[in-house]
């Protein structure tokens, strides 16, 4: 059983290359155990980045990705204000390169219609794509999905693989938001170690729709293998969250490009 | 073999059954867990008893927590009470407090009450807790109770712990602000004038709780350099995080804290796996820094 990190970045991580962040981030992956990390996003986060700005930050993952093949998987990182040119850098990542994933971040919610052919493409291509979303007291980014909205873009693509980033952190309204939707995985990633969120999660979806994830750098990884290891479950379904869950929606896009699993 | 190690190497054998990732990693881990000492305890200084007032928690009865802590070798929980947030009755809720630690844990848990100075006979209750319940602390949090660190109440209550003896568990925040409910919106203390409220003290023991999204870097070092303060690891995040804190502040100013039962227990400990600590380092932070600020009081 291998633990498969659905969600890290290179952002936050102490050095001057892709290459040199990702051997940062893969010292202390060993030290916890984890085999795999999935990145996306550049050395500095854009919220909303022009298309050659998203190309800079898809190179600096391809980078990353390309020094260390089997410990590291890519997702790219669109910005559907820009739609041809993130129907491009899709194909350019993950068509004809070796990205397996999309990343949505917070330039558009995903009730946008912009988001359509991007999601439409993924799904051709058996894609998942993870979807950044939160819910704030005091109100999201203009451009910042709720589960809620996400809920409302896996409706309208059923084929679709999405992973809900987050579970919009206050993760008990997050799981009911999605709880119908079964093309929607949950991830743990990127919030305070809140006692009880995997169970919720687990009780709510079904353990094989719930997904480890750190958002390292800026998260610690042993905060988030917290949200496993310190829950009320069985060695099996932690098994399925940590990385048997993650393989499975990435099985098809893995075998069709030959990347070992 | 001491109950950290089982359940760390529980862990560590969870991993290990069909893991495929690569045996240098393991050496390494597996040789820090030798470089520790063996049979060495916790002391935890931030776990809460009674009920969150949002949602039930897992472990949210004294016996489950109890349980819990014990179970990865936890021999001494300093414990507050959520019931101090935002209950006025005060010695109420330190007495059921008190009252749950002497009848749970066999002396595991360690009441720390809660004192409101935004309540008329606070002083009393600091009294009572001091003198009627022994305490070797109090609670204080004063983004629920509404006052600023730079309020001569908050030093007035910093000047009658002293003189009582007491640790001051200073509580920044419970929980991200960010996704809390919207009708008990609670951001963080302001800890901008810490440090000054700190040197101000003569005799002041201070411990920080859930402390580390707030004052970090620069901040945190100088409220550490101003009395003898300290910070636990409830809040700390980052990739290596204790590492990079430990190049920051002298690891006998870190203390172990869980914020359990709010956060799973395993994030702190976990933190200890991720960072490439000396032995001496992990014994000062798990319990000897602790202990000798405990024995230093009264």
């Amino acid at each position: 059983m291998e633990i498969w990190d659905a969600h890290c970045h290179l952002n936050g991580v102490p050095g001057a290359t892709p290459e040199s962040r990702l051997e940062h981030l893969l010292r202390y992956a060993d030290r916890m155990g984890i085999a795999r990390l999935c990145l996306c996003m550049g050395m500095e986060f854009s919220q909303d980045p022009s298309p050659e700005r998203m190309r800079q930050e898809n190179d600096a993952v391809l980078r990353a990705v390309g020094a260390h093949p089997d410990r590291a998987l890519g997702f790219v990182y669109l910005n559907p204000r820009h739609t041809q040119a993130s129907l491009d850098e899709l194909d350019r990542c993950v068509l004809n390169g070796p990205m397996i994933g999309v990343k949505l971040w917070v330039a558009m919610r995903s009730t946008a219609p912009e988001l359509d052919p991007i999601v439409a493409r993924a799904a051709e291509l058996n894609a998942p794509v993870f979807q950044h979303t939160w819910l704030k007291a005091a109100g999201n980014l203009p451009g910042e999905s709720t589960p809620g909205e996400l809920a409302e873009l896996a409706a309208r693509h059923p084929r679709a693989i999405f992973i809900c980033g987050h579970t919009g952190v206050d993760w008990g309204a997050g799981l009911q938001a999605i709880q119908a939707c079964p093309n929607v995985y949950s991830d743990l990633s990127g919030s305070d170690p809140t006692a009880g969120f995997t169970e919720a999660a687990v009780r709510m979806l079904g353990a094989e729709r719930v997904l480890f994830g750190t958002d390292a750098g800026g998260r610690s990884f042993a905060t988030q293998l917290a949200k496993v290891y310190g829950a009320d479950l069985t060695d099996p379904t932690r098994q399925m969250i940590l990385g048997g869950n993650l393989k499975r929606l990435l099985g098809p896009i893995l075998t069709a490009k030959g990347i070992h699993q | 073999m001491n109950a950290r190690r089982n359940q760390t190497l529980s862990r560590r054998g969870f991993l290990v059954s069909g893991a495929a990732v690569s045996a240098a990693a393991f050496a390494g881990t597996e040789n820090d867990l030798a470089s520790r000492s063996p049979g060495t305890p916790f002391i935890d200084v931030n776990v809460n008893l009674s009920r969150w007032p949002t949602r039930r928690l897992p472990d949210d009865t004294a016996k489950r927590l109890v349980d819990r802590l014990r179970s990865h070798g936890v021999t001494q929980a300093w414990a507050g009470t959520f019931d101090g947030l935002l209950n006025k009755e005060a010695s109420a809720a330190n007495d059921r407090l008190a009252d749950a630690c002497r009848r749970e844990g066999a002396g595991m848990l360690v009441p720390f009450g809660s004192i409101n100075p935004m309540l008329p006979g606070w002083s009393d209750e600091l009294q009572r807790c001091a003198r009627v319940h022994d305490m070797r602390g109090i609670r204080l949090h004063p983004n629920y109770h509404g006052y600023a660190l730079d309020d001569p109440l908050f030093d007035q209550v910093l000047r009658q712990a002293a003189d009582a003896n007491l640790i001051v568990q200073l509580v920044l925040e419970m929980e991200d602000e960010r996704p809390t409910q919207r009708l008990l919106p609670v951001g963080p203390v302001d800890a901008a004038p810490l440090a000054d409220a700190v040197r101000k003290v003569p005799g002041l023991r201070l411990v920080l709780l859930n402390a580390l999204r707030v004052v970090r870097g620069e901040a945190l070092k100088k409220v550490l350099a101003a009395g003898e303060a300290y910070v636990e690891i409830a809040m700390l995040e980052g990739v290596g995080g204790l590492g990079c804190l430990l190049d920051q502040v002298p690891a006998e100013r870190v203390l172990f804290g869980s914020h359990a039962p709010f956060f799973y227990f395993e994030a702190a400990t976990l933190k200890l796996e991720e960072s490439d600590l000396t032995a001496d380092q992990t014994d000062a932070i798990c319990y000897l820094n602790a202990a000798r600020l405990s024995n230093s009081t009264g």
